[in-house]
Formats: structure tokens, sequence, C-alpha cells
């Protein structure tokens, strides 16, 4: 079988509204190979979630997916019944939502949800499933678990839920999971936590992680590649280590760059302007009305895909063509 | 010159519900907090979730009423005051709330919204507090052409600017920002952060920022204390938390900072709960730098 565990290829998203369609997700493209984990960066509205709802079919109505294909294992998920649909949920892509108690029943105990994961997957008996559950809550390193396990979500701390919700996402041992802002409910040092945990897991249990997050620094301590999302496109993507240290798209470089850290008391660098309302995408690039080295080219058209080596690729027309501004590493960040 | 604002031994205990078999029982959401601030400066708290950072500002403000302590402003015991003497103050001492979203009300004007604590000040003429409300809008880098506007026509952004030209309606010199960025996107926060900074400069204001980002608490702060249930565990200059921090809270929160350096080693300290002794002092260990010890 080969390298890539899921492929996604022009998938696109849209929101028939009153005032509308509103595309949330247009066109997006990347993959995740066997035991790696990609960051999914952007800030709120950039089409984040419904990406991630897109790929496990699970995006509600009035949203549809309206182009794209998603290869899972090499199958088109597009192409399976809704009970084989059902049997990949769980069984191969697992889900950590941003709200744990949002997605907790508040009337089940946390071994019952663990069960009946193991359960619609027809893994083991009642007795099998508790012992199962408390093995799986010992891996997420909650203390005590024999006695967690018949806890109601409202006894956990916010930081222990999110280990339940890992604990249920990696029931049937998923290949894949998709964690969606994990830790933004969570305090700094319940983050820390949770992010060593996905770590740990990855390395315990080899899955591949989608790690959703609007954090810069929490890519930067969990994921091998990552993929910037601006007004639903992905506008660059990469590996880690090479974005951080020559960011190409101006957003991209605009984000690391207003980190604070530089001289304390000094002005931070800030990006102008507001996120744009997807009802109102200026033309051409979405991002130029707030971009300093917009050219007139940019407002008559939306940038291609530029490929900036084997593994690296940018939306923008500083780099259509030949003659690609790339920038050294001395000049980052702008 | 004494500080302008003085903390002293503030307590604020919430009652606990006491259910039918359960006995009731108090929450010390904060419980015995000193600290001064010096005008212009900019004091931080930091701490995790429910370890009573806001509960402090609110009782300084005395938008909740402390159990017992003292707050002194300018050298005046603001706890005594008697009402009219309390509204007075609190045209000195403003809050700026963590979230834009629901700390504006939906069915007012931004113009209004603004406007509203010279009216209730009875400060101006209509046709003053139009110009005044005017001159707000410009200072927050709103434009005075959107005064009309209701708040959900306006971004998180420019929402928190609005609830900031309330805050300097009535020229206050003491603002406490309760995570005034914390709900922004990551590309807004900087413009709201500078904001904040040119406003310091130009009216002198004091800040009480109370903040979960330690990058930022480092960047825009001149001393920072840190607060564990309730308590503050180590105060002192910047550099002294951020370069020599000696109380295992304070530790184990500054490495769980994430690092924007994918390089960079990671080196997380845990913190045992049982290693913090809940009733230690504060011990000055070196000038200006405390620890409970
Ligand atoms: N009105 C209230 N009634 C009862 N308990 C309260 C009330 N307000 C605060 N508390 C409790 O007081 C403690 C401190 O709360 P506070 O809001 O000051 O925390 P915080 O440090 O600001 O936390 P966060 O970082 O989450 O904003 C918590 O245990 C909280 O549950
Ligand atoms: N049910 C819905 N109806 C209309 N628009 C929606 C709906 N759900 C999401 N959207 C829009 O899709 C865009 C992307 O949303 P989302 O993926 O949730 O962003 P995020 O990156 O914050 O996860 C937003 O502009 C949002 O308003
Ligand atoms: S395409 Fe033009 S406007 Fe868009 S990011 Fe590149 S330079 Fe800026
Ligand atoms: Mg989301
Ligand atoms: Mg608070």
């Amino acid at each position: 079988m080969s390298d890539v565990l899921l492929a996604v290829d022009g998938l696109t998203t849209a929101f028939d509204t009153r005032a509308g369609r509103l595309t949330a997700v247009q066109g997006v493209s990347f993959e995740i190979r066997r035991g790696e984990t990609l960051g999914l960066v952007g800030e709120s509205g950039s089409g984040k979630s419904v990406t991630a709802f897109s790929l496990i079919r699970l995006v509600q109505p009035p949203g549809r997916v309206t182009a794209g294909r998603v290869l899972f294992q090499g199958r088109d998920l597009a192409s399976l019944s809704e009970d084989e649909m059902r049997e990949v949920r769980g069984a191969g892509i697992g889900f950590v939502f941003q709200e744990p108690m949002a997605a907790l029943n508040p009337v089940m105990r946390v071994g019952d949800h663990i069960a009946e994961a193991l359960r619609v997957h027809g893994l083991g008996t009642r007795a099998e499933a508790r012992a199962r559950a408390i093995d799986l809550l010992r891996a997420v390193r909650i203390a005590d678990a024999e006695r967690r396990v018949d806890d109601y979500p409202h006894q956990l701390s916010g930081g222990m839920r999110q280990r339940v919700m890992i604990a249920i996402a990696l029931a049937c041992r998923p290949p894949l999971v998709i964690a969606d802002e994990p830790t933004t409910a969570l305090d700094v040092t319940v983050q820390a936590q949770i992010l060593e945990l996905l770590r740990e897991m990855k390395r315990e249990f080899g899955i591949s992680l989608l790690l959703i997050t609007h954090d810069l620094g929490v890519v930067a301590e969990t994921a091998d590649r990552v993929a910037i999302m601006y007004a639903g496109r992905i506008v660059e993507q990469g590996p880690v280590r090479d974005i951080f240290r020559r960011p190409a798209h101006p957003y991209t470089r605009g984000l690391l760059a207003s980190i604070p850290g530089g001289v304390a008391g000094s002005r931070l660098h800030a990006i102008e302007g507001a996120v744009p309302n997807l009802a109102s995408l200026p033309p051409g690039c979405s991002f130029a009305p707030r971009c300093l080295e917009r050219m007139p080219v940019c407002a008559a058209a939306f940038p291609e895909v530029t490929l900036l080596g084997p593994e690296r690729s940018v939306r923008c027309h500083l780099h259509a063509g030949p003659g690609s501004r790339f920038p050294d590493p001395d000049e980052v960040p702008a | 010159m004494p500080p302008l604002v003085e903390v002293r031994h503030l307590v604020k205990h919430f009652p606990r519900g006491g259910g039918l078999f359960r006995p009731k029982s108090v929450v010390r959401a904060v419980d015995d907090v000193s600290f001064d601030i010096e005008e212009g400066e900019t004091f931080a708290l930091v701490g995790e979730s429910g370890s009573g950072k806001s509960t402090t500002g609110r009782c300084m403000l005395r938008l909740v009423e402390p159990t017992s302590g003292q707050v002194r402003f300018r050298g005046e015991d603001v706890l005594s005051f008697p009402g009219a003497r309390l509204r007075a103050a609190r045209r000195e001492m403003q809050m700026v709330f963590q979230d834009p979203y629901s700390s504006l009300n939906p069915r007012m004007r931004a113009g209004a919204i603004v406007e509203e604590p010279l009216v209730i000040h009875r400060i101006g003429a209509t046709r003053e507090r139009r110009e005044r409300v005017a001159e707000l809008f410009r200072l927050v880098g709103l434009d005075p052409a959107h005064l009309d506007r209701y708040p959900h026509e306006f971004s998180g952004g420019q929402r928190q600017r609005i609830g900031l030209a309330r805050a300097l309606a009535l020229s206050p010199s003491f603002i406490i920002a309760d995570e005034p960025v914390s709900a922004l996107d990551v590309s807004i926060q900087a413009q709201v952060i500078n904001l904040l900074m040119d406003l310091q400069q130009q009216l002198r204001l004091t800040y009480l920022f109370v903040a979960h980002d330690l990058r930022l608490v480092r960047h825009i702060s001149s001393r920072v204390a840190v607060m564990y249930l309730g308590r503050i565990v180590e105060m002192g200059a910047t550099a002294q938390i951020f370069e020599d921090a000696h109380h295992p809270y304070t530790q184990a929160l500054l490495s769980a900072v994430p690092v924007t350096d994918p390089d960079a080693p990671r080196a997380r300290i845990e913190l045992e709960p049982s290693s913090v002794d809940r009733e230690a002092p504060l011990r000055e260990i070196a000038a200006g730098h405390w620890v409970a010890t």
C-alpha cells in the first residue's frame, strides 16, 4: 500500500444561504502520510472545521461538498454507502472536537462512551468493552482509571474530558485521527499535557494526525508539515521547519512576525485590516486588501498553486512563473 | 509618591451551595492578595483558569464586593467609598472585557455605547458629547462615519475598539484589561495590543493586564504577579519572572508555553500539586522579587 493515507484533491464545500452561496472551502488539496502530523492553521472562519467535517462526510445542510475527491487508504470516500462510511468513522478515522462537553452525552458514563464506540464496530462483549475502556483511559494517562470509568462527563475537568475524547477517538485504533482545536478551550499547562499525549499516542499507536489549530506555537511543537488556510483556501504548505524559516506567502510571514517576542515594549508587527467576509470576498487574491506586497495583477485573478520545491507550494502572484521572489532566511520576518 | 493602586489582603469568598447532604462551603476565589501598581506601568496578572485573576480585578472596581481587604487608589480607600464617591472614582478606573461579542449591548448603536458613560455621569451637552464620541472613535482607530452602526456590523477587533473607546470616554487614568485580545483572531491581536500601548503613551494610562498568553505578557508588562489557587505565589519585574522563576508553579507555567521555533528543545516541568505549600507567605528574595516559600 502506498505511503499516503489520506489524499484530498480540490475539495470544495459551499453553504447555500439566503444571502447567497458561501464557499467555505475552495479547492483544498493536501496529503497525509502514514505516521505523519499535518497542522492545518487558520483564523476563525477560515474553513478549518468545514474541511474536517467534509472529509468524513458530516457537513450539515445547507452545507454541501460541491467538488473534489477524498481518498482514504486508496478508497474514494464519496463512493461509500452510509453504512460503510460509519465504519470508516471510528475504525478508520477518529475525531477529537474542540468542545469536549458538547461531544459527550451528559447522562452516559465515561466507560459507556468508549464501550459504545467499540460495539458500533462489533468489537467485543460488554465485559470486554469495559476492560478495554479502562486500558484506554490508562493509555491517555487518566489516573485512577478503574474509578473514572464510571464517572459522568461533568465530574471531569476540561483536560480530563479532552483525554476521554482522545481515548474514544483511539478506541478502534484508527490509522488517522482528526483533532479540531483540541486544546483551544484549555489552559496553557493542560494544553501542554494534551499535546504531549497526542505525540505519545502517535509514537505508540503509529497514527497519523490532522491537527487543526490557530496557534502557530502548537504547530511548531507538534506537526511535521503545515498547511495555512485563509478565506477557504490553502495559501501555503510544506514542512514546518522550512515554512517557519522561509515563509513564502505574505500572510504566513505576517502571522509569524506578529508573534510577540521581539524587543519588550516595542510595537508588534500587525497585519492591518480585517479577515474578509466570505460573502463579499474581493476579486482576485483574498489577502490583497491587507497585503503590503500587492501588485496590480493580484486584484485581477486568484493566484494558482506554484510549487517551490518537491514539498512546498504557495498561492501568491509573487511566486507565479519564473523569477519567483523566494525570500532569503535573513530577510524574514518581513 | 505612593503607588497609584495599592491592594492589601484582598479576600473574596463565594458561597458554594450546600446540597441536602453536603455542608455549605466557600470557594476561596481570592485569598489574601496584596500588590502595588505604579503610575504609568503595566502590571500583569497571570495564572491558570479559575486562579482568581478576574475576581481580583472585579473586586478592585467593586463590580463584586470583596469579603475583606483594602484597595487604595491614589491613597484613598475605594472599598469604604459611599455611593456618590464611588461613582466619581469609577470615572478614573475602567475595565475592558475579554469578549467583544457579549460585552456590548447588541441593540445599541456604537456611538451610543461609547456615549453612555458620559450620559450617566452627566458630562457635557448633547453637542459636546457627540464631538467627544467622534474624537474617541478616531483615537481608537474607528471611522466616525460608522457611529450609527450596530455591534454586529463590526468585526471582533473593531468591537474591542468600541469597548476601549467606551472605557476611555471618562478619561480614566487606570484601566483593567481582562484578556482583551484572547477572543480575537491571531492577525488582529497585534493591532489591538499596539493600540493599547500607543494609548498608554499618549494618555499616560496605567494598566492591570490579565492574560493567558505569556508571550504577550512578557512583551508588554513591566511587572508580573503569578496567581495559583487564589493567591499570588510569585511577583516581580518581568525579567525576574521570565528569566529567574523560583516558584514551582511559575516554572511549570513558563515551561508550558508553546515555542514557535520548531528546533527549540522542549523541557516541560510538571507541577506536583503537593509540592505547593498553600499557606507559605511571600518573601522578598531579591529587590522587588517575591516568592511564596
Ligand atoms: N459569581 C461567582 N460565584 C461563585 N463562584 C465564582 C464566581 N465568580 C468566580 N467564581 C469562582 O472563583 C474562582 C476564581 O474565578 P476567576 O473568574 O477570578 O478566575 P480567573 O483566574 O479569571 O480564570 P480564567 O482564566 O478562566 O478567566 C473560580 O473557582 C470561580 O469558579
Ligand atoms: N451551517 C453553516 N451555514 C452557513 N455558513 C457556515 C455554516 N457553517 C460554517 N459556515 C461558514 O463557513 C466558514 C468556515 O467555517 P469553519 O470551518 O467553522 O471555520 P474555522 O476555520 O473557524 O473552523 C465560515 O465563514 C462560516 O461562517
Ligand atoms: S497574490 Fe498578491 S495580494 Fe495576494 S498575497 Fe500574493 S502578493 Fe499579496
Ligand atoms: Mg473551527
Ligand atoms: Mg478570568
